[in-house]
């Protein structure tokens, strides 16, 4: 399946090997009969931060929660369409989502974390995996940390429990505790809804270094944040994609009255 | 992965074995009934029923009615009950509405240890204490009485109904109450119009559960109820000894011969008694199934 | 002006005879609970006092004589440690494992609320039905005869609903974030419920464990038909062998042996009771620093 047959072409050309994640055609139903997604399709591309914005309800965080399976865990009756992660569809049933999992990690809206020690929840993904405690380890300690903008505030403190760190601070833990796991696809969940301007800060900035490692999906929990981050926007209303684009055309000159009506904020 | 295989299997067993597990319950309820049935069955057809349903139990001479002892139990448990439900509800009213906090927090684990002591305890001190006191006050021909295996079997049925209750009464939303003082009524009111009816049906099931620990209690009644099984006759009889299907099982068991009608017999009430607690289970199930439940855990 | 001030000013609503219902009311309550609760410290206070002059190291450590009307209590207690031991290895796995079936694995259908139905009625049955169950199935059945085996497999299953109950509402009390972290990071469920689930239930379960064997160490009725005898002159030397145990002993000394000395028969009550206690406490003390260690 070629993205480039696709019925809603994407609104600047890409390559199509740039694309890291495909949507056709995917509906989503609960079993209180709430139709989640209707007939989504859209294309995320890699190294690039992707922001899907619109009012609640949209459907924006049961899209990100397709993109690791995560929606097995909760009451979804009906999924139909494709999910194509480089090229493999990650909604059949055969899949393993152990390692999907791996590759696409989330950050919740509300950081969790773990309760152990700092330490503990970094390398908790890697245990999961199997392997055994060494010196990688300790290289994927530091490395996540310093990736999320962590390791100056927490290096003389690993074994300290996690629960000792504040609210931005875990917020960036569990940032970490996903890189640990090199991922290539982060899914970020409104993740800085609870945080202050400052911790939203740091996170922002360690996401626009993160892009050109990883591809990021942005749910963000203000338009401010969506026009700050988003090298490509998505707006969803009501379970429907209304438009999709660069960044700067959805903000400044969307094609869709509803996109512009939302950007302005004459509702939301 | 190179631990797939080996991850793989050691996930599918720990889900089998914990499913297992889980139904593991209703394989011990079943083998439970079936080995009654099985012990117990020959009774009916060894013994007639109008024998059965007759009004003396003296096994040694061939009488096995069990009529009696069922009298036994229920007068027994009916005495309890009217103790026990008074009491244990007001405890448990106090214990959520009225008393203050440092009082709650020595009162529950009073409650507890209550909830803990072996019936051989309070049984041991009942015919030590109890027995000779009601004897020498009530200048009744002995103190080992239905009435002293209800005040005993009155005080094992209290914590039950107490953790139950009190579970409930405090599980009420604070909204209401507080609705109920901001139209103007006393807390006394609140109480008795608004909480208590809030939580009727946990405190229903605390009475049940509290009857059916009653029901079941073994060694306290058969130390002190005197173990004569006759037919209760009037009101006097509280005071007089009675025996207990369940004190008829444990006392007579270690007597009798593997297999013999008295043996059969003995596992026939035992069949009765599993029926009776079946019975007020599944009534309290009912209602468990519609709230949060901790009941079962203080069910003793 | 809030609910509480209305509240806190009871002379401009309620009327006097209301306010003297309320005081009647309460009284009466207070008397309620004193009378549930004063024999409870009677109890204790009783047989402590009386049954500890009874209690030297001699009366724990050496065999009854004289037809159990003399010397001490030995046998009893190790009888009873070794139920204790056995009900908990027979009974803790399966009681942990079907919680954890109720709490992280089952769907919500009719079979699910079956097993539930079926553990409120184990949790029912009387005790003395528990010993018919285990004479029949056990002891005679299987042929393991009159056994700490026997009777521990009887104390098991009657142990069982108290340690589902109790292990289920701690696996529930464990935030459901840390299942969907885990989750998230690839993680499947039997190593979400092993890694965080279970170890941050682990002192709630515990709680339950204890209290479970509490009543299983003071039971007498279910041991009276599969473990229990009277007079053993040697301790039990495997669990095939029949076995002492303490509140069988205080039954029979209580009941059956004449011309018994009311000093024993306090202090043998006094040994099971500090037994019950001290398990009652562990299992509070356990509770009350599991709460203040919480990380969540």
């Amino acid at each position: 399946m070629k993205p480039g047959s696709l019925s809603a072409p994407p609104a600047t050309p890409l390559q199509p090997s740039l694309y890291k994640i495909v949507v056709e055609k995917l509906n989503l139903a609960y079993s209180d009969g709430k139709e989640s997604l209707r007939d989504v399709s859209l294309f995320v591309p890699a190294n690039a931060i992707s922001v899907f914005f619109g009012p609640a309800g949209g459907g924006k965080s049961s899209l990100l929660r397709t993109f690791n399976r995560l929606n097995d865990l909760t009451d979804v009756v009906h999924v139909s369409g494709h999910v194509w992660l480089d090229g493999v569809d990650i909604l059949d049933p055969r899949l393993d989502i152990i390692s999907l999992r791996r590759r696409v990690g989330m950050v919740f809206a509300r950081p969790v974390a773990l309760p152990m020690t700092i330490r503990q929840n970094l390398t908790y993904g890697l245990e999961l995996a199997g392997q055994q405690y060494g010196a990688r380890f300790e290289e994927a300690v530091e490395n996540s940390l310093r990736a999320a903008a962590l390791w100056e505030e927490v290096s003389d403190r690993l074994d300290d429990p996690a629960s000792s760190l504040s609210g931005g601070q875990q917020q960036r833990l569990c940032l970490a505790r996903v890189l640990a796991l090199e991922p290539e696809v982060i899914l970020l969940d409104e993740p800085t809804s609870g945080l202050d301007p400052i911790s939203t800060e740091k996170v922002e900035a360690s996401l626009q270094t993160l892009k050109t490692r990883y591809t990021i999906i942005l749910v963000p929990h203000s338009i401010q944040q969506a026009a700050r981050m988003a090298d490509h926007a998505a707006f969803f209303l009501e379970g429907e994609l209304i438009e999709y684009g660069p960044g700067r055309q959805l903000f400044v000159k969307p094609k869709d009255r509803r996109t512009e009506d939302y950007v302005q904020g004459r509702f939301g | 992965m190179r631990n797939w295989s080996r991850a793989a299997f050691v996930e599918f067993t720990a889900t089998q074995l914990i499913r297992a597990a889980g139904y593991s319950a209703i394989v011990f309820v079943v083998a439970i009934f079936l080995f009654l049935i099985i012990q117990g069955g020959p009774a009916v057809i060894q013994v007639p029923t109008a024998d059965l349903l007759g009004p003396r139990w003296y096994p040694v001479e061939g009488y096995y009615g069990i009529v009696p002892l069922l009298f036994g139990t229920l007068l027994v448990t009916l005495g309890a009950a009217v103790i026990a439900v008074p009491l244990g509800l007001a405890t448990a009213v106090f214990i959520a509405e009225v008393a203050p906090r440092w009082a709650r927090e020595s009162l529950k684990p009073l409650v507890e240890v209550l909830a803990g002591l072996p019936s051989v305890l309070l049984g041991f001190l009942g015919i030590t204490l109890l027995a000779p006191a009601l004897y020498q006050r009530l200048g009744l021909s002995t103190g080992l009485t239905a009435f002293t295996g209800s005040l005993l079997l009155g005080w094992i049925a209290i914590p039950t109904i107490v953790s139950v209750a009190e579970d409930s009464l405090a599980a009420v939303p604070r909204t209401y109450r507080e609705a109920a003082l901001a139209l103007g009524a006393t807390r006394w009111q609140t109480i008795w119009r608004v909480t208590v009816p809030a939580a009727r049906s946990g405190v229903l099931i605390a009475i049940m559960l509290g009857i059916g620990r009653a029901l079941g209690e073994t060694m306290a009644v058969m130390m002190v109820t005197g173990n004569a099984a006759v037919l209760p006759t009037g009101l006097g009889s509280l005071f007089r000894p009675v025996r207990t299907m369940t004190a008829t099982i444990a006392a007579e068991m270690g007597e009798v011969a593997n297999g013999s009608v008295h043996y059969h017999t003995l596992f026939l009430i035992g069949i009765v008694l599993f029926l009776i607690s079946l019975a007020v289970n599944l009534a309290a199930a009912s209602v468990v199934f519609r709230i949060r439940s901790r009941a079962e855990r203080v069910l003793s | 002006m809030t609910t509480a001030d209305l509240a806190r000013r009871p002379n401009v609503i309620p009327t006097r005879r209301r306010r003297w219902v309320q005081r009647t009311g309460f009284l009466m309550l207070t008397a309620a609970t004193v009378l549930t609760v004063a024999p409870i410290i009677l109890i204790v206070g009783l047989i402590l006092v009386r049954g500890l002059r009874a209690i030297t190291p001699e009366f724990l450590i050496t065999f009854p004589t004289d037809g159990l009307r003399a010397g001490g209590i030995l046998p009893a207690i190790v009888g009873t440690l070794w139920l204790a031991i056995g009900t908990a290895v027979a009974s803790v796995p399966i009681g942990i494992a079907a919680a954890i079936y109720l709490a992280e694995y089952a769907p919500d259908n009719r079979w699910t609320r079956s097993i539930r139905v079926a553990i409120i009625n184990l949790a029912g049955i009387p005790s003395v039905v528990y010993g018919l169950f285990g004479l029949g199935l056990f002891v005679l059945f299987l042929r393991l005869g009159t056994s700490i085996l026997a009777g521990s497999l009887t104390l098991a299953i009657m142990t069982l609903p108290v340690i589902i109950s109790t292990t289920e509402e701690s696996l529930r009390a464990v935030p459901n974030s840390f299942r969907v972290v885990s989750i998230s990071l690839g993680g499947t469920h039997w190593q979400t419920v092993r890694r965080i689930v279970l170890p941050q239930a682990l002192s709630g379960i515990m709680t339950g464990v204890i209290l479970g064997l509490e009543r299983a160490v003071g039971e007498t009725a279910v041991i009276l038909f599969t473990a229990a005898a009277v007079y053993l002159p040697t301790l039990p030397a495997s669990p095939l062998a029949p076995t002492m145990a303490l509140p069988y002993h205080l039954f029979v000394i209580s009941t059956q042996v004449p011309g018994m000395p009311i000093g024993i028969q306090y202090g043998t009550a006094a040994v099971l009771l500090i037994f019950v206690l001290g398990l009652n406490l562990i299992a509070t003390v356990i509770r009350s620093r599991a709460r203040a260690r919480r990380q969540w």
